[in-house]
Parts: C-alpha cells; structure tokens; sequence
C-alpha cells in the first residue's frame, strides 16, 4: 500500500504517465478515442491556466472561458479572413491572450476577492456578447469555419487524427512542464504567498499588483493558445465557445482533480471527459450531475483528488514516525508542501 | 422630449425589476457575506414556476406570482441550509464555487423538464394607458407600481418589525448581534427565504413582457451584480437607486446609442466606474 502511494507522487510517475500518453494511440481502439483524447488535453492547457491564478494565486476568475474563446477567434479569423498560416497565427493568440490578459488585469486586479470574481465574470460576459453581435469582426453567430489546420512543413499531416495528438501531447507536457518549474521558483511561493494572505505577502514585501497581474498574464496566455489549440483541432468555432458555461466546466475540471497542485488540472480533466464521454446521452444534461458535485466536493473534498491524496499520503508518512516527533513534523511540513507542487 | 420621456418610463420599468433582483443579493450578502451566483438560477425558476401554475394549470397570475414566491422562497433557504450553512467558515472561493454548483444545477434541471425552447407568458392585463403621447402598457404600469410596493414592504418589515431588525443588525455587525442573542441560523435562512421570494416575484411580473428560458437568469443577475457593486455591496437603498441608474442607463443608451448593444451598457459602467474607484460609488469606509 505504502509502496503504491510511494510511487504514485514520485517522479517515475511522472514517467509513466507521458509513456502512457505517448502509448495511448497504439491501443486505443478507436480514431474517435484519440480525438476525445487530444481534446481533453487542449481542455487541460485551458485548465493548467486557471490553475495558476486561481489554484496558486487565489483569486477566482469567471472570464477564463473568454480568454480560451478569444484565443480560438484569434486563430479562426487570422487564418480564415486574413490569410495567414496557422503557426503566425497561433503564436498571434498567445500575445492577444496575454496582452488583454494584462489590461484586463491591470484594472481587475485591484479588487478584491468578492468584486474579483465579480468583475471577471462581467469580462467574461462582455467577450461573449462582443464576439456573438460584433459581426463584421466575427461572423457573429454563424462562426468561423473550415479553420486552417497546422501546417505539418511536408513532414507530418496534422488534418490526421494521430499527428494531431502528438502536437496537442507536446504542448501539454510543455505546459505542465513550466508550470512545475514556475510553482518551484520564487514566482510560485510568491503566488502561494498571496493566496494564504494578501496582508501578510504585502507586509514581506511581496509587490501584490505585479505578482498578480504576472500570475493573471500567464493564465491567459494559457488560456489563448488552448483556444488556439482547440480551434485547429475542431476548425469550426462558435460563439457558444465563450459562454459561461465553458468557464464552470473548467472550474470543475480543476476542482475535481484538484485546486493548486500540479497533476490536478489533468487528473480532473481527463476523469470528467471520459465519464462524460461514457455516458453520451449524458452529455446534455451533465450539469444535473456536475452541479450538485461542485457543491459536494467543495463542502467534503475542497482539495479535489490530487489533493486529497497527498494530504492523506503527508498524514500516513507523519504518523509513521511517531517517535521522532521533530523528524515528522519536519516530513509533514514536506508534505505539505509536496500538496503545491504535487 | 416625448421620446425621452417614453424611454425614461422603459427605463422605470427595467430599472425596478432590476432593483427588486439587486435587494435579495444585497441582503443576502449583508448577512452572509457571500456574492450568490445561484440568485440568477432562483429568479429563473420563479419565472418557470409561475408558468408553469398558470400555463400548465391554468391557475389566476396572482395565484402563480404567490406560488412562485413560496416554492423559490423554500428552495432558496434549502440553498442555505445544505450549502452555504456549511461553507460558513470556508475560504471564500468555496462559496462561491458552490453557489456556481446550484445555479448549474437549476438550470440544468429546468431544461430537461421544459427544454430550451423560448416560452411566452401570457398576461391578464394587456390594456394600454395614454398618457398624452406616452403609452404604457398595463402590464409595466404593474411592474412600477409593484416593485416599489415590494420596496416599502420590505422597508417597513426591516424598520419596524423584531425579526427585520435582526437581519439588518446582523449586517451591521455579526458579532455585536450575537452578543445581544441573536439567533445566527434563523437570520440567514429569513434573508434567504426574502431574497428568493423577491427574485421570484420580480420573474413573475417580468415574464408577459420578456420571454421565459433556461438562460434567461444570466443578463439579470449579472446586472444585479453590477447594481450592487454600484450602490455598495450590503446597502439596501443603493440597491434600489443602482437598480434604477441601470434601467436608465440601458433604456435611453439602448435608443440613443446602440440597440445591438444596450445589454453591454450595464458591464461597462461597471467596468468603467471599478477602475476609477475600486470600492464601489457609495461604499463607506476602506477596502
């Protein structure tokens, strides 16, 4: 049992798993699979995003889906009305995500908690009705389509289902890669910092705006190239991409697997997806179940999985050693930290 | 100046629907402290609750305004007894995360009883008032006349009642209302029961002039949200007169500037006036 526990927060996991995502094509059974796959983890950059502002930073923000949206847009209308190639384009909707993400934040920021949320929800609305009336930028409600693919330069075909999934695999590691190195620097304490107390980061001298709105820019650059991401895969996209409802499934998605640690965001997404998936009548209505979780989960398991898990791991390991208290106060205090950086 | 006056008194309409939906927000986050994103949901249901008493049953509009107004008043303090009563010493994203659980819940449940479909409610007074060159329709005449009634209800059970002292003594100060015994739990389950009755209330004399849909909670509540963060969060009389600035704003914006996009106003003034002053028009005291 301990073995098991022992393992599955060691690095070797972390090996097994990118072997796992690498075998995943070889046996899954069908094409279909794969695409759910590499639509899951186009989700799981889009929920990395959330994490950083709201798992590390602590500041709940209801626009993400509109940031993921415009990302989208940015690729559809850059490649479809403008002509131009899908990686320009690509690289295009990670500066418009992170330059709205900083004027959006420069002003948002200021608030707090409560007017936080409230205000991105606002944003969030706002990007929506812009992108659903603003038709001449648009196509308003008709959307984009026949979106161009990634260009493969002659070696690969990325309109395939396979090569696809590879692209989508590597930026996903990429992601959960700078996010390990980020929540391990003094940028994620920092973070950490701000989201137990905003009183007591700012009295250590910690500059709360900067860190922010730094925190707030990279959430939207994450979320902009998910967007982009996703609009190359499906290269149809409509409004209905910026509805709140986007944003709440991306809240669940981190909240199941679990707010403010590293394997969380993809724990979660990829749990939900397939269930979802599971049960396709289900689609539609997944909310009646979805709702009534949020609420569960928040009162019972606020740290969703991940977090639950380590938690439970950090209390095992203490209780191991209880005649060297210092030594498991110390390996507690490990745990703990293990429980932000997972 | 006819124009202007028509569009003023669509403004008064828009504008007391709106104030009724902002005071059971700003109540319940007087007390709770807590910015409930399911009172959209809540209003929603009453819309369809209402619909379904008169449509389906064939029931008097007064009949199904009162119904609605129980049954939201009932779901929404079940809202506080299963959820937020337990969150009460959680961090503060939890509550609201939770409060985004039951507005997708409700709407979700809504939609698989009735569907999507847009749904139009009928009312019993279809007379149109002139005024010289205005019209009003009967049915606005009724809004106005009784949003405000609501209001100076609702002014008189908290000014002149016991049980409407404690709420707003509790809102003033949580801890000097339970130093002279007030009961938490029944405070909050009371502001909750008003707040979903006003959400309610306002949905039924809403409906026969907009539509009735699983979304149509959306646009309203953040609206509210806008009002409250307008007149201060927790105050009740900057509740009724950001309701009011809103209806406003939207109406004549709406005819002046642009009909495509007067939902828009309501978020930029918001976005507008936050970034001038982070704390709200009327707040009192410091962030």
């Amino acid at each position: 049992m301990d073995r098991v526990m022992n393992f599955l927060a060691s690095p070797a996991m972390k090996i097994v798993l990118l072997a796992a995502g690498i075998l995943f094509p070889l046996v899954a059974s069908s094409e279909y699979q794969i695409y759910v796959m590499a639509l899951a983890f186009v989700w799981a950059i889009a929920v990395y995003g959330l994490n950083i502002i709201t798992g590390y930073c602590g500041q709940l923000n209801l626009a993400h889906g509109g940031f993921f949206a415009i990302g989208a847009y940015a690729v559809g209308l850059l490649t479809v009305d403008y002509g131009w190639p899908f990686w320009p384009a690509f690289i295009a909707a990670g500066v418009i995500g992170a330059v709205l993400g900083f004027l959006v934040g420069i002003v948002s920021l200021r608030l707090k908690e409560h007017y936080f949320a409230i205000f991105t929800l606002c944003v969030g609305f706002i990007i929506y009705l812009l992108i659903e009336k603003w038709e001449e930028l648009t196509h308003g409600t008709l959307g984009v389509i026949s979106i161009a693919p990634p260009e493969g330069f002659g070696l690969v075909d990325f309109t395939e289902t396979i090569p696809f999934y590879y692209l989508v695999l590597f930026f996903l590691v990429l992601a959960i890669w700078l996010i390990s190195r980020i929540s391990r620097s003094l940028v994620g304490r920092t973070f950490l910092a701000i989201r137990i107390s905003d009183d007591l980061a700012q009295s250590l001298g910690i500059n709360l705006m900067r860190n922010k709105v730094l925190a707030f820019v990279l959430s939207t650059t994450y979320a902009g190239l998910a967007g982009a991401l996703l609009a190359g895969v499906v290269r149809f996209i409509g409004p209905d991409l910026a509805e709140i409802t986007h944003t709440f499934d991306v809240i669940t998605y981190l909240l199941v697997g679990g707010i403010g640690t590293l394997m969380g965001p993809l724990v979660g997404t990829l749990l939900i997806t397939w269930i979802t998936q599971a049960v396709q009548s289900f689609e539609e209505y997944r909310m009646i179940v979805f709702g009534p979780l949020l609420v569960v989960l928040v009162i019972f398991m606020p740290r969703g999985i991940v977090g639950t898990f380590l938690t439970w791991r950090g209390r095992r390991l203490a209780s191991k050693a209880p005649a060297k208290q210092s030594a498991s106060r110390v390996e507690n205090k490990n745990s703990e930290e293990a429980g932000t950086h997972g | 100046m006819d124009v202007f006056l028509q569009q003023a008194l669509n403004g008064l309409t828009l504008g007391s629907i709106y104030g009724l939906v902002a005071l059971g927000l700003t109540l319940v986050y007087g007390i709770l402290h807590v910015p409930n994103f399911a009172h959209g949901a809540l209003y929603m249901v009453g819309a369809y609750v209402s619909y379904f008493i008169m449509v389906e049953h064939g029931l008097n509009y007064w009949v199904a305004m009162a119904g609605a107004g129980v049954v939201v008043a009932v779901l929404s303090v079940l809202c506080e007894r299963l959820v937020f009563h337990p969150l009460r010493h959680a961090p503060p994203i939890h509550d609201k995360i939770a409060a985004i659980g039951i507005l997708l819940f409700l709407e979700a449940v809504v939609q698989m009883h009735w569907g999507a479909d847009f749904r139009r409610m009928p009312t019993p007074y279809t007379e149109i008032f002139h005024f010289g060159s205005l019209t009003l329709p009967a049915q606005r005449l009724l809004i106005i006349v009784g949003a405000f009634s609501l209001m100076g209800a609702l002014h008189l059970y908290l000014k002149k009642t016991m049980t409407g002292s404690t709420i707003i003594a509790m809102a003033q100060n949580r801890e000097g209302a339970f130093l002279v015994g007030i009961d938490a739990n029944r405070v909050a389950m009371m502001t909750f029961a008003i707040a979903g009755f006003l959400a309610a209330v306002g949905a039924t004399l809403f409906a026969p002039i907009n539509l009735v849909y699983p979304a149509m909670g959306h646009l309203v509540i953040m609206k509210a949200f806008v009002i409250i963060i307008l007149g201060g969060m927790g105050s009740i009389p900057g509740a009724i007169v950001g309701g009011l600035i809103i209806g406003f704003a939207e109406a004549l914006g709406g005819y002046y500037l642009s009909g495509t996009y007067k939902d828009l106003i309501a978020f930029v003034l918001l976005v507008a006036i936050l970034s001038i002053k982070p704390t709200g028009l009327f707040t009192k005291g410091v962030r």
